[in-house]
């Protein structure tokens, strides 16, 4: 069951998105995050349908993958939208049974919210499937290398994040082991009511925060030992160089929020 | 030939803990000289205090009194002490506690980033690094796809791409299976064989101590054998007095021994053990 989870989970791969330098995909999903949200029709959405697609085919990753992303979020997604078809008004009216009404507004709020967050999800998804966690700690820590000048301490947080992603499967298949143990000596974790399990979940943490508290402290000695003295004076094997296709990925991504928006602007100033 | 690690009269405690414990004497007077280019084990049992020996190696901990010296430099000297842990690398039990990277050779590189290597050399010594523990088709995998045996292997890689003299190893092989000791075992061998790198390995396994030139026998804080295997296994009761054991094939021939059979006392392993039982049957 914990294994499903994906966030952050990084396939090795050559292809044209993973060698993207990874500061330029940050910025790029933003600019996509800021494009799926300006867009306010459903022809914005299949722009940015169009290049999800596109380059989800480009990162050679399949696509099962992504819908294994979008997955654990399902049912909230279709709760939303299931809200949202009953209680939005506006449009044609559908269906009319007592207070319930399906609308065409509704219909379409729905719709367009569930694309909307699937392709969030998807487009995300690809720069973590695509760049290695600490690729992009260190892009960040790179785009965010300005801030040290106000005394951010931009490199102990990127490492404090890189380590933490380190560990995550690490500490999942700690956990699995834990719950194992504590069910052959009868423990009940998956029965009883939602107070019960609160209690039981007890006897999972306290053995996984002990044991992470032994794994920070035998890491910080194994860190000394391999010279580990802070940001100053570093070198990356992590090379970072931006190349012309990454300012064509920017380019590209640009022209896709350009035309979000020129869509958009037709489409309020003709309704 | 000169000593790499010089331990002269090392006493360490560690200090009392808050809720009013007494502070634990650990070693209390170690003398210890490692020649360049040694393979040595350290055997002990728990809290017999093997494990703070290596860790004041290469100044994790400094000593209460006594002195350590590595290559010349002593540990307490807070300058030299970078350069000191580059000489004298440390790999530990657990191979998930000590790879900070999600990519294997960026764990590998880990310490030539911290030690500013430029990085056309560090891409070489990385690639070296990986190749000398057979992980080089492995060098973009993440840690958590690999076996207990490989980490290790990448553990170790991440310490030779250091370039050190001499590296301490403390239970390298204690969380693995037999097919991932070997491969721990072999690494170790060849570095210590093509590199003429000083192995100090701490171990459990009798039959890994067995392998090496020199066993150092540690208890109560003190060192009580210090000899070629061969020897320092011919003390049985002495060994089984401090709540070791000796490899099977010594135990076999004590046992032999102390039946009244002609057996030689120092036996180590079993091509030797079924030498010596061979020729008994054929008297």
């Amino acid at each position: 069951m914990l294994r499903d989870i994906t966030i952050g989970q990084f396939f090795p791969g050559n292809s044209l998105i993973h060698r993207l330098d990874p500061r330029f995909k940050i910025v790029i999903t933003f600019i996509y995050i800021l494009m799926l949200f300006t867009g306010s029709s459903i022809l914005c959405l299949a722009i940015g349908a169009v290049y999800t697609v596109v380059a989800v085919l480009l990162s050679h990753i399949p696509a099962k993958m992504f819908v294994k992303s979008v997955k654990p979020l399902m049912p909230f997604l279709i709760l939303t939208a299931v809200i949202n078809i009953f209680f939005l008004d506006g449009g044609d009216v559908y269906l009319k049974w007592h207070f319930i009404k399906i609308t065409s507004e509704g219909v379409s709020v729905s719709v367009f919210m569930i694309i909307r967050i699937v392709l969030l999800i998807s487009g995300s998804s690809l720069l973590t499937y695509t760049t290695s966690p600490i690729t992009l700690t260190d892009a960040i820590e790179r785009l965010l290398a300005p801030l040290k000048k106000i005394k951010v301490p931009v490199h102990e947080l990127a490492m404090m994040m890189s380590i933490a992603l380190r560990f995550i499967p690490t500490l999942i298949e700690e956990t699995d082991k834990i719950i194992s143990a504590q069910k052959a000596r009868g423990a009940e974790i998956d029965s009883g009511n939602f107070m019960s399990r609160a209690k039981n979940m007890i006897a999972i943490l306290v053995p996984l925060f002990v044991s992470s508290f032994r794994r920070a402290d035998e890491l910080a000695t194994a860190m000394e030992c391999r010279c580990y003295r802070g940001g100053e004076g570093r070198t990356r094997l992590r090379q970072l160089k931006s190349e012309s296709r990454d300012y064509i990925a920017l380019a590209v991504t640009l022209i896709f929020y350009v035309s979000v928006i020129t869509v958009n602007f037709l489409f309020v100033s003709k309704s | 030939m000169g000593d790499i690690i010089e331990i002269k009269n090392l006493h360490f405690s560690y200090p009392a803990s808050e809720d009013g414990g007494k502070p634990v004497e650990v070693l209390k007077g170690v003398d210890l000289e490692i020649k360049n280019g040694e393979f040595i084990a350290v055997l002990g049992h728990n809290g017999s205090g093997k494990s703070t020996l290596a860790k004041l190696m290469n100044g994790i901990l400094v000593p209460e009194s006594g002195k350590v010296i590595v290559d010349g430099t002593d540990t307490t000297d807070e300058e030299k002490i970078f350069e000191l842990r580059c000489r004298v690398g440390m790999v530990f039990q657990n191979p998930d506690n000590q790879i900070v990277s999600s990519i294997v050779e960026e764990d590998v590189a880990f310490a030539l980033e911290n030690l500013g290597v430029p990085y056309e050399e560090m891409r070489r010594r990385v690639d070296d690094s990986l190749k000398a523990v057979n992980m080089y088709e492995y060098r973009l995998h993440s840690p958590a796809q690999l076996s207990g045996g490989q980490k290790q292997r990448v553990a170790i890689a991440g310490i030779i791409a250091m370039k050190p003299k001499c590296i301490i190893l403390d239970e390298p092989t204690a969380m693995l299976d037999p097919q991932g000791r070997r491969e721990v075992m072999n690494v170790i061998r060849k570095m210590n064989r093509e590199q003429g790198i000083t192995i100090v390995l701490i171990t459990h396994y009798m039959d890994e101590a067995a392998q090496c030139d020199r066993v150092v026998v540690m208890d109560k804080g003190r060192i009580v054998l210090d000899d070629v295997p061969r020897t320092v296994f011919s003390h049985v009761e002495q060994v089984k007095a401090i709540g070791l054991d000796v490899p099977q094939a010594t135990e076999l021939a004590w046992r032999l021994r102390k039946a009244g059979f002609d057996i030689p006392a120092e036996i180590i392993n079993e091509q030797e053990c079924v030498d010596a039982l061979v020729k008994l049957f054929d008297k």
